[in-house]
């Protein structure tokens, strides 16, 4: 006999980007700017933090809430970021990066049936996190119009008897798109008024550029009790693999999150936890450095890919842009596909992130500079050739 | 302003083109800037780091702890500007502590850099003592790796 999979398992439709992925792997020489983490080593000092941890012998389990003196330095972090303070004991949890933070937060709060609304394109795993919770997800488009942030008037229309929470992400992968205050404060206001939870996923918030810092709605009065701030170091401090993030929240659903979190995972690696402690402490003039590299970038591939007539806006955050290929007459498959095979050249197709991603496709500037301007110069080539083609089957 | 100092200071040769459109200017007000920064004196000059034990392994740098007696008039900037116009010494800094001048020196063999600190070094008046040390191996040099590590491995697509 075979083991039977769980229905609500089997369901889940297989990830977009694995496909992708997979063919990425079986071809030489080809450049990705599909990668979703930062291209830069864990800066030194950090590093050195995680040798010195094992040099001392720290390979055991922490508290099941993660080392006091991280959660601490988790608490002073946020406060600085949003002016809402968090005590460090009761109400910070340390998670094997944002992903698993984002599963124990559904599955605290989830009965089967209830609904979370998310927007999208998002990140791949929001919606299947909701179902595995028993959950049913709900899609709210977002359009490349307004530059893909969440309008309040669409998520007041999306809202039905079952609603529980609503999930944002903010600067969001893959639109590169951001919030501003009064934007935020309106989202805040239909969460009041209809009584719903939030989680909010600030992955990117720290990549913020022109000067334009990330606004979290957990700083709008009223909304610290209903919210589950979700946050991690993989991305800011380029530490992917240290599986490293934090939810901070109400006590109650701090202890629901850890009763999850203490029979699944028990805690995060000692080692990368001491890496944490070090990263928060010390570690902002890494974290600039590498936000004004990719600042740069990212001017650098917006106007390469407008010049293209590839319609691109300049994102304010994350490090991904979302550029519009609709002009080529492909899907977004199709281009992805077409670019892969006849430019070696990777991106995702937006669809990847969602029926609302068709029409993009997702490039991520976490890569160095020589390959972005190969790459662009390829993608060049490749919508030069594409449009020869076009007016070649009009003329006939 | 910054960003273009940053970009220059680790690529002088980058393509003004790509300054441009890293920095969201024109090529012509990327010029104009570093036209700018060269007038004023805050760009003093474009070198390139070399790695000396590929290109000419004889060549034999010095560090030099200088102590002086400084003058009444300008301290050590009258001293200090006398080292500093031997073609021998490639930088010169004023230091904290226990001596007062930092001198790099640069010549083709130890006999070179003996000969210059005997007779021209030690033999101007205000200098106390010297110290020389010599240096037997590059690991970084102005901010540039003489051995680089193996660029990490990434999957070529995540989510």
């Amino acid at each position: 006999m075979s083991i039977p999979i769980a229905d609500h398992v089997r369901d889940i439709p297989k990830s977009g980007i694995r496909d992708f992925f997979e063919i990425v792997q079986s071809m030489a020489d080809v450049i990705s700017l599909g990668i979703g983490e930062p291209d830069f080593v864990t800066p030194w000092h950090i590093r050195e933090a995680a040798i010195y941890s094992l040099e001392k012998g720290r390979t055991g389990y922490t508290s099941n809430l993660g080392l006091p003196r991280l959660r601490r330095a988790i608490s002073d972090t946020v406060q600085r970021a949003t002016g809402v303070q968090y005590d460090p004991l009761r109400e910070v949890l340390v998670s094997v990066g944002v992903s698993e933070a984002i599963d124990v937060a559904l599955r605290a709060i989830l009965n089967p049936g209830d609904e979370v609304l998310y927007h999208e394109p998002c990140y791949v795993s929001y919606s299947p996190s909701v179902a595995l919770a028993f959950g049913t997800a709900r899609a709210i488009p977002t359009r490349a119009e307004d530059h893909f942030s969440l309008r309040a008037d669409a998520l007041e229309a999306a809202v039905g008897p079952r609603t529980k929470a609503v999930m944002l992400n903010f600067p969001t992968n893959p639109t590169g798109a951001t919030m501003d205050r009064a934007q935020i404060e309106a989202i805040a206001g239909v969460c009041i008024r209809h009584n719903l939870a939030v989680l909010t996923d600030e992955i990117y918030s720290e990549l913020t550029y022109d000067d334009r810092e990330h606004f979290s709605i957990v700083s709008v009065p009223g909304m610290k009790e209903r919210t589950i701030y979700l946050h991690g170091l993989s991305k800011a401090y380029a530490m992917t693999g240290f599986r490293i993030g934090y939810a901070c929240g109400p006590n109650s659903i701090i202890e629901a999150m850890m009763k999850i979190h203490q029979y699944s995972i028990l805690c995060a690696p000692i080692m990368s936890q001491d890496a944490a402690v070090e990263a928060l402490e010390r570690g902002e003039p890494s974290m600039l450095r590498m936000r004004r590299e990719y600042a740069l970038r990212r001017n650098y591939v917006v106007s390469a890919l407008n010049e293209m007539g590839l319609d691109c806006f300049m994102p304010r955050g994350a490090f991904y842009v979302f550029p519009k290929i609709t002009s080529t007459g492909l899907t977004s498959q199709e281009f992805s596909l077409r670019l892969l095979h006849e430019k070696r050249v990777a991106v995702v197709p937006g669809t990847a992130f969602g029926a609302s991603g068709e029409g993009h496709v997702r490039c991520s500037y976490a890569t160095g500079l020589e390959q972005i301007k190969i790459a662009m110069q390829r993608i060049g080539e490749f919508c030069v050739e594409l449009r020869a083609d076009q007016q070649a089957r009009t003329a006939a | 302003m910054d960003a273009l100092i940053d970009l220059l200071r680790h690529n002088p040769l980058m393509a003004r083109e790509d300054v441009a459109r890293l920095l969201g200017l024109t090529v012509a007000d990327v010029n104009a800037r570093i036209a700018g920064l060269e007038r004023d004196g805050i760009i003093i000059g474009y070198q390139t780091v070399i790695n000396r034990e590929k290109w000419n392994p004889d060549t034999v740098t010095a560090v030099i702890e200088v102590k002086v007696t400084p003058e009444r008039d300008g301290g050590f900037d009258r001293i200090a500007s006398r080292i500093s116009k031997f073609e021998e010494v490639q930088s010169c800094y004023l230091m904290s502590g226990g001596y007062d001048l930092l001198v790099l020196v640069e010549a083709g063999n130890l006999r070179q850099v003996a000969t210059f600190v005997a007779e021209k070094l030690s033999t101007i008046e205000a200098v106390v003592s010297t110290a020389t040390r010599f240096r037997l191996k590059t690991y970084k040099e102005n901010g540039a790796f003489h051995h680089f590590d193996t660029a990490p491995e990434r999957l070529a697509v995540s989510p």
